[in-house]
Parts: C-alpha cells; sequence; structure tokens
C-alpha cells in the first residue's frame, strides 16, 4: 500500500484512521514521505543492526548448522550431516541411554529456579524498604544496590569463598554451635553456591521489583485493609497483582542468566557439578567436540528464546516492555 | 515496631550485598600468604601488586576495552534508539525484538557462538584473530541493546511538542536533532552509557572465549589466579576495584545532582 497515496486520500475525509495516518505521517512538525522514513532508518539503525547481524545474528546460525555436523579432527567439524549431537545430548548417546546429559539441564533448570526463588523472597523486603525511604535517601539507597555490580562477579565469588572457607570467623561459629560438621567449612557446599548466587543476582530482581514498588496504588492495599484482609491476604490479592510486570522482568534478568551460570558453581561448590555451562566449555576448551558443545548451546539459546517469547505473549509486551 | 523489623531485614540484606567487598578490602591487608588466616597488618601485597607486569597490563586491557566499546556502542545503540522510535520501515517490529537477543540469551552461548565466528572468519579469511580486537568487537555486541533500551525509554517520555515547536520555528530536522532532541534525551544516552560500562566491566565468560591466549584483563587474570590458588595480590586488587566503584559510583551521583540543580527538567 503506497502511503503518498494515502496521505492525499486522508485529507478530505478526516475520520480517526486518517488521524491516525496523519500522525504517523507528520512526525515531531515534520512532514515525512515514506521514502524519508527509509533512508532515515537506514542512516541512524542501519549501522546498529548491521553490527548486530554481522556478530551476533550470523555465529547463532553458524552454531546451529555446525551442531548438525559431525566432530571434526583437532576441534572443528567436517560433513556429513548428523543428529548424533542432539541426540547425545538427550542422553542417546553410543553406549545407549544414559541419563548424565539431560541430568545437567535438569541441574542448571533447578539453579537458575532456586536462585530466582530465593531472590525474589530477599527482593521483596529491600524493594518495599526503599520506596519507603524519603525521596532523598531513595536515590542513595537505590545506588547502594547497584554499586556491587561495578565489582566484578568474580571478585565477589572469590570473596565469598574467603567467608565460607574452613578457617572463617562464621564457618568456626557455627562449627562451635553445632550446627556445622566439625573441620568441614560452609565452602565448598551447595549452600556456598546458592550464598554467592543470590548475592551475585539479587541487584537485577531488586531495581525491576522496585519500579513496579513506585508505581502501587496504596489505595487498594487500604481498601483490602478496610475489608477486613490480613496481612497475607492483602500482598496476594492487592499488593501482588499489582507488582507482577517488573516482578516477572526481574525473574527473567535472573532465571536465564543464572540457569547458564557455571562460574560460581564451579569456584564455590568445589568444581564437581556438571552444569549446561561449564558442559558448553568442556567441548570447546577440553574435549573438543564443537559439534557436540554447539548443539547444547543451540538448546540453550532456543529454550531462553521460547521462554522470552511466551512471556511477551502472556504479558502482552514488546520484548522491550519486557526487560524495563 | 513493624517499621523496625522491615529495616533489620533491609540492613541485613546490605550487609549481605557487601560483605564480600568488606572481606576483600580487610584481607588485602593481611600479611599472611595463604590468604585465609589473619597474621596482622600490612600494605606488602600493594606493593608486589604494583610491581607485577601481569596486572598493570590486565588493568590497562580492561579500561582500554570499557572505553573503546562503551564510546562505540553508545553511538550505534543511540542512533539505532532514535531510528526506532522516530522512523518507520518495514519489517521494524522484528528488529525491535531481535535486537535484545543479546540481553537475553545466555552469556556462555553468545561467547562460543563468537567464538566459533572468529575461528571460522580467521581459518577462511584470514581476518578476527582472537585478541582485544575481537575482544572489543564482542563486548559492543552485547552492550548496543543496554543502550538503546535506556535511550529508548528515555525518547519515549519526551513530549513530541517540543520538536514540533522546533521545527515549525523553522528549524532542519539536524538542527531540530542537535538543539531539541538530543540535549532532552541526554541523561538517558549517559545513563544507557553507564549500563555499557557496568555490563563490561561485569562481563568475565564472552571476554574468556574471545580473548586467545595472553590477553589479560582483570576477571580473567583473578579467574586464574582463584583456580590456581589464593594470592594475597588479588585482595589488594579487588580492594582497589572495590574503591574504583565506589568513587565512580559518587562522582556519577555528583554529577548528576549538579546538572540536576542547574537544569530543574522533571527526570524521566
Amino acid at each position: 500500500m503506497d502511503e503518498g497515496e494515502e496521505s492525499s486520500k486522508m485529507h478530505g475525509k478526516g475520520d480517526l484512521r486518517s488521524e491516525a495516518h496523519l500522525a504517523r505521517h507528520i512526525r515531531h512538525g515534520e512532514r515525512l514521505t515514506r521514502a524519508d522514513h527509509l533512508w532515515r532508518s537506514a542512516l541512524l539503525s542501519g549501522p546498529a543492526m548491521l553490527w548486530t547481524t554481522l556478530f551476533l545474528l550470523v555465529p547463532l546460525v553458524a552454531i546451529g548448522v555446525i551442531s548438525l555436523l559431525s566432530k571434526g579432527i583437532y576441534g572443528w567439524f567436517s560433513p556429513p550431516f548428523t543428529l548424533y549431537s542432539y541426540l547425545r545430548f538427550l542422553g542417546f548417546g553410543l553406549l545407549g541411554f544414559d541419563l548424565l546429559y539431560p541430568m545437567v539441564i535438569v541441574r542448571s533448570i533447578v539453579l537458575g529456579a532456586a536462585t530466582t526463588l530465593l531472590c525474589v523472597l530477599a527482593a521483596f523486603p529491600l524493594a518495599f524498604f526503599i520506596s519507603g525511604l524519603p525521596s532523598r535517601r531513595k536515590h542513595l539507597a537505590l545506588t547502594l544496590v547497584v554499586i556491587p555490580l561495578w565489582t566484578n562477579m568474580m571478585i565477589r565469588t572469590y570473596a565469598w569463598q574467603i567467608l565460607l572457607g574452613p578457617q572463617s570467623g562464621l564457618s568456626r561459629l557455627l562449627v562451635a554451635a553445632g550446627l556445622w560438621p566439625a573441620g568441614a567449612g560452609l565452602y565448598p557446599s551447595t549452600m556456598a553456591v546458592y550464598v554467592g548466587m543470590v548475592c551475585d543476582f539479587l541487584p537485577f530482581l531488586v531495581l525491576p521489583l522496585y519500579a513496579s514498588v513506585e508505581k502501587l496504588d496504596w489505595i487498594q492495599v487500604e481498601a483490602a485493609r478496610d475489608l477486613g484482609a490480613d496481612a497475607l491476604q492483602t500482598f496476594r490479592h492487592a499488593i501482588l497483582p499489582q507488582v507482577v510486570p517488573g516482578l516477572a522482568a526481574g525473574c527473567l534478568l535472573v532465571f536465564i542468566p543464572a540457569s547458564g551460570q557455571f562460574v560460581i558453581p564451579d569456584l564455590l561448590g568445589g568444581g564437581k557439578t556438571v552444569m549446561v555451562g561449564n558442559l558448553i566449555q568442556q567441548q570447546f576448551l577440553q574435549s573438543r567436540d564443537w559439534p557436540f558443545g554447539a548443539a547444547i548451546a543451540f538448546v540453550a539459546m532456543a529454550l531462553s528464546m521460547a521462554g522470552i517469547w511466551v512471556y511477551a505473549r502472556a504479558a502482552g509486551a514488546r520484548a522491550d516492555q519486557v526487560i524495563l | 515496631m513493624r517499621r523496625g523489623w522491615w529495616h533489620i531485614l533491609a540492613t541485613a540484606l546490605y550487609l549481605f550485598l557487601y560483605a564480600p567487598m568488606v572481606v576483600v578490602v580487610v584481607y588485602s591487608f593481611n600479611a599472611a600468604h595463604d590468604g585465609f588466616i589473619w597474621r596482622g597488618f600490612s600494605t606488602a601485597w600493594y606493593r608486589t601488586l604494583f610491581a607485577d607486569p601481569a596486572v598493570s597490563l590486565a588493568v590497562r586491557n580492561t579500561v582500554a576495552l570499557a572505553v573503546l566499546s562503551t564510546a562505540v556502542s553508545t553511538c550505534l545503540g543511540t542512533m539505532l534508539a532514535v531510528g526506532l522510535t522516530r522512523y518507520w520501515f518495514p519489517g521494524k517490529r522484528l528488529v525491535a525484538w531481535l535486537i535484545y537477543v543479546p540481553v537475553v540469551i545466555p552469556d556462555i552461548v553468545m561467547a562460543v557462538a563468537l567464538f566459533l565466528f572468529y575461528s571460522m572468519v580467521s581459518r577462511w579469511l584470514g581476518l578476527l584473530r582472537l585478541g582485544l580486537g575481537t575482544m572489543t568487537i564482542a563486548h559492543i555486541t552485547f552492550q548496543i541493546p543496554f543502550v538503546t533500551i535506556v535511550v529508548r525509554a528515555r525518547l519515549a517520555g519526551l513530549d513530541p511538542a517540543l520538536e514540533e515547536a522546533a521545527h515549525d520555528l523553522g528549524a532542519t530536522p539536524w538542527q531540530t536533532f542537535w538543539r531539541v532532541t538530543f540535549p532532552l534525551a541526554l541523561p538517558g544516552v549517559l545513563a544507557g552509557a553507564m549500563l555499557a560500562v557496568t555490563v563490561s566491566l561485569d562481563d568475565f565468560i564472552i571476554s574468556f572465549f574471545s580473548a586467545g591466549a595472553g590477553n589479560l584483563t582483570v576477571p580473567i587474570l583473578i579467574y586464574s589466579q582463584v583456580k590456581r590458588g589464593v594470592t594475597p595480590e588479588i585482595n589488594a586488587l579487588s580492594a582497589l576495584i572495590v574503591a574504583a566503584s565506589i568513587a565512580g559510583t559518587i562522582g556519577v551521583t555528583c554529577l548528576q545532582r549538579a546538572r540536576r540543580a542547574k537544569d530543574p527538567e522533571p527526570q524521566g
């Protein structure tokens, strides 16, 4: 449909539909033709789109293709095309069915889900606390949540090794109190992994949740209380529905990277647990089975994209609204 | 009473977030060699740190990488944000969706995708050998959407009447952009750049895969040291990074406050 024609027609009519076209055409006081829109888009959006296509979409398509090829000599890959890497990841390897690799997926999803849950539990009090502060202190309190992000994740994880190690005051205190087996530190352990994970991902949940809490309509909360709701009922029916957008965005921002995380489980869990992340890494750095590594990466990507898509559909939102 | 509990809980959570940073600073002054046990105050590790060529190389690389990639990604991301909010093209909605892919896919996926891409390009075309250049490219790629998200949110909140007024008063699109749109979008652009620096400094996995041999950055250096066993030198380095992050954040906050005092325009 040619927009130039549309615009000449709409001057005569002036119905609501033409109003919409007018709004699209006269952008910010300027009258723009379709061609104007196109070349300005090319100049402004073009460079970033080209960059992202070349350095992101092409590589992602490449791992899709490589995942269907066979393992080459010294890494690399070679024909023929095969689904072997995917079958192997699902447990159907050369030696018959084996749960080893499917368990890796399950473990990673559990790690992501548990981290998200713990972060949600911690983020609620923090978000409400910050939102209840006077506006000058609010800024400071939010900044304090962000500062740890500037210190690399590696440093924080390493610090937890010291804090939870067998020699640390905390470990000795718990052992002395009889709450922890003697001689063992709090690190390495599953608990240490979750401490490190929550510490690393909490800010990503607090920020979007806080944005929702700030917009909260307290009249609804008061109304619920006036109608005799107890604290739990008020939270469930008056607060929770209002903060769902921020909560869901935050959960997404935590769950996906947390499921792909492997450095923290590696450093705090004692390096015994295999996650999707280090399984992929192994294929490129040690096993040199690129198609297998590419297949796992492709599955991980497809799963996270599917998650976002389902979420976006459910929320009826665009991708950027999902993230902000 | 209830308020009191709220405060205690929030304080405990802040302590939890800051505990690792405090530990790193305290232990950087530990005289012990084996790291975990306190054996008295010493500044020896700071001296060995400054004398270590690997550390200075890593710091220089990290800073250069963050500055260069942020400069490029802020330009590209801002242009994209303006293009997407102002102008139409076929397939725009799809592009607006795809541009967020780097934000939502796991780091490791992007890391191996780029690693494979670089390997193929260098083998078949002889370009893009792993090094600081490929690391910069990788950082720019994952920074662009962060900048675009922030700038777009800012542009969406602007009053279109201001640009219309500029146009009605006879300004060219170029003049309108630089005298009206850009100054209004600037807080968003700066916030986007800040976010870009943050994700660049915080990244380990993607840098690790696109670095190649011998190209140290601070996170890579720390990872290799931590894997090998504790080096108190790393505490000193980490303490300096903590100090730099706090100083940086205070600096940015002061800048914002100064600008707000000068220009009392409501923030979006």
